[in-house]
């Protein structure tokens, strides 16, 4: 197995309540567009695995992993969000919780952590194509980018 | 010791222990009610329990404590420091004799009158409440609640004094010892607990399963020694903590005599239960899941599968019937058999009953044996019907004993004799967190298969001697007497980059369901490995063919093939042949139109051209030679299962030296059997047929076009008729303009695939209907049609009462209905006539039904023009 880098979690009580805990974000690539997924969810980030292909799975199950003797689900994110991969390289992967079952959205590349101000996000441009409208729950304007956010809970409802 | 009162030694001692403690704290706060109902809880458990064990110095030493506290939380009794003294020398007095019964297995002698007339008075006292003050016994009951922390030594003797003859006795007692010897010996653990250990000891299973993974790839490792040793402590570990999971079968048993006792005064039976193994030990977990399924197997038994005293006598077997269970370990699994001497089971009754509710054809039916047919009744619903279980037993729910049995990875088996009884075997394994599984590949992807169900590995091409064989596409395996079939596993979980190399090497992994064997093709075969079975993510469970994964050795993960789900996909398994062919599905759903989707039989005979016929009316394929043949007069005929078989060649040349093995299509009706000789099998294809053209020459009835070749679709009643002389051959003119929608209705599968096609032919379009009653939902449905043609004879409701509930509903009133009967007598006719039907028509002439439907057409086409 390669390295894992365990996320040091924001520590709940620096700010207080648990909403504005949410407003921490760690970013990811998926096709060349910048997403952030909240810190809390997230449990590791893995580096290239070796994943079983689990047949029959719909395609945006990617296979699973062994994750220190837990199995996870990997979900490819490209195909999810319907994006083509932007390189070939092996997927780095961002291992999230979701009702008490783990899940590895693998995605092209995963960025720094952002802590965001909760009233800089807006909503949804009404054009977005709806499969991105569904899985999104606000868009924050970063310096020279847009950081899409993920809803975990709805990207893993298939 | 027996394992009853050892349960009630360790049980009471602690119960005791509870007690003396609980006792003290309501001495010191009398109106908890919390601890008085635990006190008296505790007490009448152990009543109960010597009461059922049959210790009567226990047992009414412990009534009369619990009168007493029965009192203390009524609130009649205040629970004063010296009633609780009586108590307390009750309980004290209950440990003696526990201890006794430790030592000698047996209640010691004594005598307990006193005290017993101390806790007595105690009741009474309380009882004559609320005049505490003028009964003197009542000295402990009648202190008012205002100080009852006056616990002080002076008035428990005060308190103690009305009964000095206990305490006198007491005195004598021997100290009771201060630590159980049962008690030490076992002790209670959670369940949880246990479930945790089991939890913990399967990943540090896996976790060394990778240690020495890694170990065997290094020479020399300075890790070797220690590894091995940390291996041996896994493995004692692993089997301790399986150990303490393990209960004896027999604990699953205890209910059963008592069951069996009672079941045989309800029925009038005398049976006899023996049961062989009960110290075999199983993992808790499964023992719960068997529980209920061997409950319902015993009970199933006694009550059906056993015959009355009379019944047995006048068969000749004793008049004791014998139900015996038998437990036994083999191979890391628990086998079970639980057998009856009784009547076994009845398998025309379930064929019957199987094609009453279209679960299978009759032509299939013919071919299936005994074993085969038996399985029907692990089929969901099957039994629940009281026809069968009344009459050949059996049956009420054993799809869900086969469903729970298959829930732990377990097979069950079933053989039966008429008259003789029957065996159900159950195989299960010990465990159900750890499980030995066999390693294959496919595709380069590893899966894991549970070894409970493989029965053998056969290596086939590559230079073996045995290869795979295909019959058009479908790849069978000649092993040893038998054809077994085989699953593609690449093309069952659809990872195939192409069709497979012949002849390349490959293993078949010869895989038991039920009764059932198939073949799953896989490219290599690995090792067995001990697997801890994980459930898989919830987005995956709508997979059936896997029944979870697992890590391996090496640290990747495996998925777990579920080969009873993998049989059910490929239509193997309980349901016999049944659901493989399309026409059981159409015939199941009860209605057939002639415009859905049919299997039909591919053929060459006479001609390039395909022919085709209905599957469904194939009774067997057979290959014969043809010096089989033999002629008498001018009628050609074969020796078949021991009976004559006339032969109709279909335009084939029989005196062609050059072909000496000849395709026989067997045709099967009732007793009858004919066989059509023909050129050759080309395959079986599920389509839509749609005669588009007629045919004038006799045997075909038209053309369609089946798999994209224009096919002709022959008429099976004309070459019957060559044979059996029951048919007329002449074809009916296709009536113009809009073709008439006509309802068929009969029970045999035979005459639905043969009267459709007829009457397609005929220029009619065609609904079939099994039933009256699935004919009936149609009209429910809203369907139309030009007229009606039922059959007579039917099981449930018959064409009579059928005619009737017609004619009752506007909807379909008007329709014309022809009777379709093999019986035509005045007396039917007028019957029918009577109940609602048009006209009445002999089953087997078809010139006279197409001309009967077209004159009740025509008929009905005068009517509604005026």
């Amino acid at each position: 197995m390669t390295a894992t880098a365990e996320i040091a979690r924001p520590a709940q009580p620096v700010r207080g309540a648990n909403d504005e805990a949410r407003d921490v974000y760690v970013t990811l690539t998926v096709g060349g567009q910048l997403c952030g997924i909240p810190v809390l969810l997230v449990r590791d980030i893995l580096g290239p695995q070796a994943i079983t292909r689990i047949p029959l799975a719909r395609a945006e199950v990617a296979g699973s992993l062994n994750l220190r003797g837990r199995i996870v689900t990997a979900i490819d994110l490209c195909r999810r969000l319907g994006v083509a991969r932007a390189g070939s390289a092996p997927s780095m992967s961002v291992v999230v919780e979701h009702q008490g079952e783990l899940y590895s959205l693998l995605v092209d590349h995963v960025g720094e952590v952002l802590r965001l101000d909760a009233e800089g996000r807006e909503q949804n441009p009404p054009t977005l194509a709806p499969e991105w409208r569904a899985l999104s729950t606000g868009i924050f304007r970063l310096a020279g980018e847009l950081l899409v956010v993920l809803d975990v809970a709805a990207v893993l409802d298939l | 010791m027996d394992d009853l009162l050892a349960d009630f030694l360790t049980e009471t001692n602690e119960s005791l222990a509870e007690l003396d403690t609980a006792l003290i704290r309501l001495e010191q706060a009398p109106d908890d009610q919390a601890t008085l109902s635990l006190i008296f809880r505790l007490v009448h458990t152990i009543k109960g329990t010597c009461g059922f064990l049959g210790l009567p110095r226990l047992e009414k030493l412990a009534h009369a404590s619990e009168n007493v506290l029965g009192r203390f939380r009524d609130g009649a009794l205040v629970p004063a420091p010296g009633a609780i003294t009586v108590i307390l020398q009750a309980i004290d007095r209950i440990k003696l004799i526990v201890a006794g019964l430790e030592a000698t297995e047996a209640e010691p002698a004594g005598d307990d009158t006193a005290l017993i007339g101390a806790l007595n008075a105690l009741m009474e006292g309380g009882a004559s409440l609320p005049a505490p003050a003028a009964e003197p016994l009542a000295g402990g009951g009648g202190e008012t609640p205002a100080e009852p922390a006056a616990g002080s030594a002076e008035a428990t003797e005060a308190n103690a004094a009305p009964c000095p003859a206990p305490s006198a006795e007491l005195v004598d007692s021997p100290v009771v010892p201060g630590e159980s010897g049962v008690a030490a010996q076992t002790i209670r653990v959670s369940v949880d607990v246990l479930e945790d250990l089991m939890t913990l000891v399967s990943e540090l299973v896996l976790a060394r399963n990778q240690l020495l993974q890694l170990a065997r790839t290094q020479a020399n490792s300075p890790f070797t020694v220690p590894l091995q040793r940390l291996s041996h402590i896994t493995t004692d570990l692993q089997e301790g903590v399986m150990k303490t999971r393990m209960q004896p079968i027999g604990n699953a048993w205890n209910k059963l005599p008592r069951l069996v006792r009672d079941l045989a005064r309800e029925t009038g039976k005398r049976i006899e239960l023996s049961m062989h193994g009960a110290e075999t030990e199983l993992d808790r977990q499964v023992l719960e899941f068997i529980k209920d399924p061997l409950t319902h197997m015993v009970r199933n038994s006694a009550d059906h599968g056993l015959e009355t005293a009379a019944e047995r006598r006048a068969a000749g077997k004793p008049e004791t019937g014998r139900i015996s269970l038998n437990a036994f370990h083999e191979g890391g699994h628990i086998i079970i058999e639980i057998a009856d001497d009784g009547r076994g089971l009845n398998t025309r009754r379930i064929a019957e009953k199987a094609l009453a509710q279209g679960l299978v054809t009759e032509a299939e039916l013919a071919q299936m044996s005994e074993t085969a047919i038996h399985q029907f009744i692990f089929r969901p619903g099957f039994s629940t019907a009281a026809a069968v279980t009344a009459v050949s037993g059996r049956g009420v729910g054993m799809d869900v004993v086969k469903t729970n049995i298959e829930k732990i990875g377990g097979t069950i088996e079933l053989a039966s004799r008429e008259g003789r009884g029957t065996t159900v075997t159950i195989k299960i394994p010990l465990t159900l967190a750890i499980v030995s599984a066999l390693i294959v590949e496919c595709a380069r992807e590893r899966f894991a298969i549970p070894q409970i169900s493989v029965v053998e590995l056969v290596r086939t091409g590559g230079g073996s001697d045995t290869a795979i064989e295909r019959i058009n596409r479908t790849p069978v395996l000649r092993l040893r007497d038998r054809l077994l079939p085989l699953v593609r596993l690449a093309s069952l979980l659809a990872l195939d980059d192409g069709e497979a190399q012949e002849g390349a090497e490959a293993f078949i992994v010869v895989t038991k369901v039920g009764t059932e064997n198939f073949g799953l093709i896989v490219d290599r075969v690995f090792d067995t490995e001990e697997i801890v079975v994980k459930p898989v993510a919830p987005i995956l469970r709508d997979i059936t063919l896997f029944s979870g994964n697992t890590i391996l050795g090496d640290g990747s993960v495996i998925m777990i093939l579920d080969p009873n789900g993998i049989a059910r996909s490929v239509g193997i398994g309980a349901a016999g042949a049944a659901e493989r062919t399309g026409l059981v599905e159409t015939a199941k759903s009860a209605e057939v139109t002639a415009g859905g989707r049919t299997s039909l039989l591919l053929f060459r005979a006479g001609g390039s051209e395909p022919k085709a016929v209905p599957l469904g009316l194939v009774a067997r394929l057979e290959e014969i030679t043809t010096d089989r043949i033999e002629r008498a007069g001018n009628r050609l005929l074969v020796q078949y299962r021991g009976q004559l078989m006339p032969l109709v060649p279909m335009d084939v040349d029989l005196d062609d030296p050059t072909v000496t093995r000849r395709p026989v299509l067997v045709f099967s009706d009732g007793g009858r059997s004919m066989g059509l000789v023909v050129d050759a099998i080309l395959d079986v294809v599920e389509d839509v047929v749609d005669i588009q053209l007629g045919s004038s020459r006799p045997g075909i009835l038209g053309s369609a076009v089946i798999a994209q070749r224009a096919t002709e679709i022959i008429d099976t009643g004309h070459w019957l008729a060559l044979a059996a002389h029951d048919w007329f051959a002449t074809r009916h003119a296709p009536a113009g303009g809009r073709r008439p929608h006509l309802l068929v209705i009969d029970d045999s599968a035979f005459f639905r695939h043969m009267l459709v096609p007829v009457l397609t032919a005929a220029g009619y379009e065609v609904t079939a209907a099994e039933t009256a009653d699935a004919a009936l939902r149609l009209r429910e449905q809203g369907q139309q049609f030009d007229a009606i043609v039922s059959d007579i004879e039917m099981p449930g409701m018959d064409g009579f009462a059928f005619a009737r509930a017609v004619r009752e509903d506007p909807r379909w009133a008007a329709l014309p209905l022809v009777a379709l009967t093999s019986r035509v007598a005045d007396a039917d006719i007028l019957r029918g006539r009577e109940a609602g039907f048009t006209d009445y028509v002999a089953k087997f002439d078809r010139e006279a039904l197409l001309a009967g439907i077209a004159q009740v057409l025509a008929t009905r086409r005068e009517t509604e023009a005026v």
